[in-house]
């Protein structure tokens, strides 16, 4: 209707959708101007922007959650960005991992003597990328919201200034990632060449009424955005740059990477492939089927050859990226719920996961052998005892949401009667299960009493294991109304 | 006062979920328990034990053998996860009651004869939660429920194995997870193909409940048959069948004594159980398909069992290796699928459990004495240790299968049973038997007689604690070897049931009649041969 007029379109906005983004960024760029204005670097003012922030969209995503729950999702500036149940969702999700990023990283950036505030701003920019991309309704809002989430991330790998490994995880990251963004910018350009349109509304409706004489191109720039997004959530074989990335990178980030990226890549996998390209499924099933199978195949076995926890947890990341895919593939209702219930509940894994690793590394951040591990029951029962839940969450053993979370994503492979592949998933997951035991074995192997040292666990780690071990447990005895969430927040694209 | 709470509330009060609850209850508060009263661990975990002993024997007398009531008795249904149809549904028939109350015995038996310096809160915090998980299984009537409990008895049992265990216990705990993991692994997809399989051609929302797809019987032969393969490859695993049987004389051997009597006491039956409620009642056409398998695979069992028992230097490997014998006897008893033979391998189910467990508990208290297990070490034990030669022997005869004892009329129902069916097994299998007595017997001959030297010579007898760890096993031993109609009365009904309920869904199949039963005392041969 504004077309009709003849005063320059203006789109029409609604603000408080936008809330999460904004305060993200405005916090993000706040925090880079106060602090370079500062003569004297201050060691609480970054985190508690940082956490304040996180801990207001958390919030702020309840009214919201209860708005399109009950008045129905739509989308807004010129349909190019949505809002319907998953946004809001998978922004909860982004911000509990910058939630607990953040509160790891204090500790961890005062000991490491990485700059502060850079820290921070960074992440923070990166939660509004990931956050761009939960709402993202056209390819192009989607490739700048990769862009913010990744070129932040680059640089945070490479804040480690002291560790040769930081820097080359960095730059393996960022040279595959600028690859992998011509990959999906290409795929883009693709799809606007066989379809005439970058919105995904516009996309699906000219797929769902259009039958393409020649797709040829469009089936190109499947693969190509298959591949721009299969890096951002370590799919293999475009995962190699994860164990170097994982292992270089101070570890805060990589809870950012394996949770708040992990998220926001499959934020953008569901609405694209289940969604837009919902009438081509029979075209890209059988590939993503493939895909991911072979990551879980792969991050399993490839993980128990580990020696380096950072390295395992790496690849255990990938086998389980390989596992959400297997909701994707499925295509169906139940297979994106399944891939939502897994996000959240690997959100909560790996932020406790690597946030003990952070306290094992000690100092310097390299210390990352499994002999680090070693007795660690004997020198600090409690936090061995919240890393086994962990890792008997992320072994997918019952009564655990890791176990609920693979349920929903093998069901999601039968439903659509890919069984092998089901099967397949479910061998990986117990050969796996081998290098979990490995660590748990190890923390609760003997040590002689003069190894026993002390080992300082900052506040903000005990909080961050002890709630999401917490939660992988509640979510593992009571899954009902998280299941329940998760179907609510189903991705749905609607136009104005 | 328990009384009038037993006559009045019986039907409400939910005393299966109860068997579940209270040991966690029970993990859960030893777990809580601050570390200055560790005199308090021992305790808690014997009355919470005890506890959920009473609660079985409860069963027992509540039970109602009735051929006319209900398979399943107990029912109780709890949704747990609504849109996958998951409910938390619990009932025990004739098959499984036994089982629980077997479980409900040995652990407090465990808890009690447990080496003194395992005060532990751990310790007894992972058996409890062990029994916990072994309850849900034999008590599950919902597939799901069934898996996360048969899954998640690894977790107890695997750091039974890894922290309190002798030797290499890292690696024969490692072995036993991963084994038995990727033996259920498929079992898992086996259980959620069933259910959508089911709901496809029944209509209707996906349920994961036992009953009602096992009496629909909705699956396509096909389907069956490979489903019916994944839940037998996790069974197999966990029994464990030939030749999947490695992880086993590991496990056994380096798991402390408690967790070896619980590990062959209960835990082997949740795959020889498994086969019976989710093998034979899920997929009737499918376990008469592959029996000759499953009974070929018996017979090797034992045989292979007994052989390999009869060379093991180490007296506590020779019992694991003499469980692959027995578990053997009971898989072949299963696949014949026939009520005296099934009732036979539910009955020796009950009576492996017992001997084994006594057996173990021994040579637990002969470790514990002497500081080896290894048999050329021992010798002329009997001289010093006279009431523990004579608790052996009878145990030891009760496994042998000795007419008058329990192991007796368990093989007998067996081998009954298999021969009216399969009659070649039937003999074959009986070299078992006869290997049994050699194995067993040689092996008390050399730990037991001869001249007693060094330190054999000056080993302790039992004390009383020990004593009376063992005489309720004994009692039982000699009872059901005497007078087993008790156990047979209360599970012939179910056992009936599920084989009309094979009969009914094998179009050519019929039970091979037993003349003994039916009147005819003599067993003529040639009619026998009907049944093939």
């Amino acid at each position: 209707m504004f077309l009709a007029s003849n005063s320059i379109p203006s789109p029409e906005i609604v603000w408080w959708a936008l809330v999460p983004v904004i305060v993200f960024a405005v916090s993000g760029l706040l925090l880079l101007t106060v602090s370079s204005l500062l003569k004297k670097e201050s060691s609480w003012l970054a985190p508690t922007i940082t956490l304040t922030a996180g801990i207001f969209v958390l919030f702020s995503s309840f009214p919201m959650w209860n708005k399109i729950q009950n008045d129905g999702s739509f989308a807004f500036l010129n349909d190019s960005v949505g809002v319907d149940g998953s946004t809001i969702f998978l922004t909860g999700l982004i911000a509990i991992a910058l939630i607990s990023t953040s509160i790891i990283a204090r500790p961890y950036v005062h000991r490491e003597g990485i700059p502060a505030s850079e820290f921070y701003v960074l992440l923070l920019l990166s939660a509004a990328g990931g956050v761009v991309m939960a709402g993202a309704n056209d390819l192009i809002v989607l490739f700048l919201g990769i862009e913010i989430l990744s070129i932040a991330v680059y640089v945070l790998v490479a804040l480690h200034l002291r560790k040769i490994e930081s820097q080359e995880g960095a730059i393996k990251y960022f040279l595959l990632g600028a690859f992998s963004s011509a990959f999906l910018l290409y795929g883009i350009a693709l799809t606007y060449g066989a379809v005439g349109t970058t919105n995904l509304i516009g996309i699906r409706n000219y797929l769902a009424t259009t039958v393409l004489v020649e797709d040829g191109m469009l089936m190109i720039s499947f693969a190509l955005i298959l591949v721009g997004l299969g890096f951002k959530v370590a799919a293999f074989p475009f995962h190699a740059w994860t164990p170097d990335a994982y292992q270089g990178a101070p570890t805060p980030v990589v809870i950012w990477m394996a949770a708040g990226v992990k998220v926001a890549g499959f934020a953008a996998i569901i609405r694209i492939f289940p969604l837009t390209f919902a009438s081509y499924v029979d075209d890209w099933q059988i590939p993503v089927a493939v895909l991911s199978g072979l990551t879980v195949v792969f991050g399993s076995v490839v993980a128990v050859v580990q020696t380096n926890v950072k390295r395992m947890l790496a690849y255990s990341s990938i086998a389980h990226a390989g596992f959400i895919l297997i909701g994707v593939q499925s295509s169906s209702i139940d297979g994106t719920a399944a891939v939502l219930f897994y996000l959240g509940v690997y959100t909560f894994l790996a932020s406790g996961s690597f946030a003990i690793a952070t306290v094992v590394g000690g100092e310097g951040d390299s210390n990352h052998n499994l002999d680090a591990y070693k007795g660690l029951a004997k020198r600090n029962p409690a936090l061995a005892a919240l890393f086994t839940i962990l890792l008997l969450g992320q072994a997918g053993i019952p009564f655990t949401g890791g176990f609920i979370a693979k349920l929903g994503v093998i069901s999601s492979a039968v439903d659509t009667k890919f069984y092998f592949l089901a099967g397949v998933a479910m061998v990986s997951a117990a050969v796996a299960a081998y290098i979990y035991l490995r660590i748990i074995m190890t923390m609760y192997s003997e040590i002689g009493e003069s190894e026993i040292e002390e080992i300082y666990v900052p506040k903000g780690v005990w909080i961050v294991t002890s709630l999401s071990s917490a939660v992988v447990m509640v979510i593992g005895f009571i899954p009902g109304p998280f299941v329940e969430i998760t179907k609510d927040a189903l991705p749905i694209l609607v136009g104005s | 006062m328990n009384l009038v709470i037993a006559s009045t509330s019986s039907a409400t009060f939910p005393v299966l979920p109860s068997l579940l609850i209270v040991p966690t209850v029970g993990a859960i508060i030893l777990a809580l328990l601050p570390r200055s009263r560790k005199d308090l661990t021992k305790l808690v975990a014997l009355i919470f034990s005890t506890t959920t002993c009473a609660l079985s024997l409860w069963l027992l007398s509540d039970f109602d053998s009735d051929t006319h009531s209900d398979t399943f008795q107990f029912v109780s249904r709890q949704s747990w996860i609504s849109d996958f149809g998951i409910s938390w549904s619990f009932g025990v028939d004739g098959i499984s009651l036994f089982l629980i109350i077997l479980t409900g015995l040995l652990f407090p038996i465990a808890f009690f004869a447990v080496d003194p310096d395992h005060n532990d809160r751990s310790y007894f915090a992972w058996m409890l939660l062990l029994e916990a998980g072994v309850m849900g299984v034999f008590c599950a009537l919902d597939l799901i429920v069934f898996f996360l409990c048969f899954e998640v008895v690894l977790v107890p049992m695997y750091f039974l194995i890894s922290r309190w265990g002798h030797g290499n216990r890292s690696y024969a705990a490692m072995k036993f997870f991963l084994f038995t993991m990727s033996g259920s692994a498929l079992m898992l997809v086996g259980i959620i193909t069933v259910a959508f399989l089911h709901a496809d051609s029944v209509g209707g929302p996906i349920t994961f409940d036992l009953i009602e797809i096992a009496e629909s019987q909705s699956l396509t032969q096909g389907a069956a048959r490979w489903l019916f393969l994944t839940f037998a490859l996790a069974f197999a695993v966990k029994i464990p069948i030939f030749p999947l049987h490695t992880w086993l004389p590991d496990a056994h051997t380096e798991a402390p004594t408690a967790g070896s009597v619980i590990l062959a006491g209960v835990l082997l039956k949740l795959g020889t159980y498994g086969l019976i409620r989710f093998g034979l009642y899920l997929f009737p056409e499918a376990s008469h398909f592959f029996a000759p398998i499953f009974l070929t695979l018996g017979v090797v069992g034992i045989i292979y069992g007994a052989v390999v028992a009869a060379m093991q230097k180490d007296l506590k490997r020779l019992v694991a290796y003499s469980s692959i014998a027995h578990l053997g006897f009971i898989v072949l008893g299963i696949f014949a699928l026939n009520t005296e033979a099934i009732e036979g391998s539910v009955l020796q189910m009950v009576n492996h459990g017992i001997s084994t467990g006594a057996l173990f508990l021994l040579v637990g208290m002969i470790y514990e004495r002497r500081h080896t297990r290894q048999i050329d070490e021992l010798g002329g034990l009997q001289h010093s240790a006279p009431l523990m030669a004579g608790f052996f022997t009878v145990v030891m005869l009760s496994s042998i299968g000795l007419p008058g004892l329990n192991g007796f009329v368990g093989e007998f129902l067996i081998l009954l049973g298999t021969f009216t069916a399969h009659r070649w097994w039937a003999v074959i299998a009986t070299v078992g038997v006869v290997l049994a007595a050699l194995y067993l017997l040689w092996a008390y001959q050399r730990v037991f007689h001869g001249p007693a030297e060094n330190e054999n010579a000056e080993m302790t007898d039992l004390k009383t604690r020990e004593t009376l760890v063992l005489l309720p096993l004994l009692a039982l031993i000699v009872f059901l070897g005497i007078y087993p109609k008790p156990v047979i009365n209360r599970m012939e009904n179910s056992v009936k049931v599920l084989v009309t309920h094979i009969e009914k869904h094998v179009s050519d199949f019929e039970e091979p009649v037993n003349r003994r039963s039916s009147g005819e005392i003599k067993i003529d041969i040639h009619k026998s041969e009907e049944g093939h």
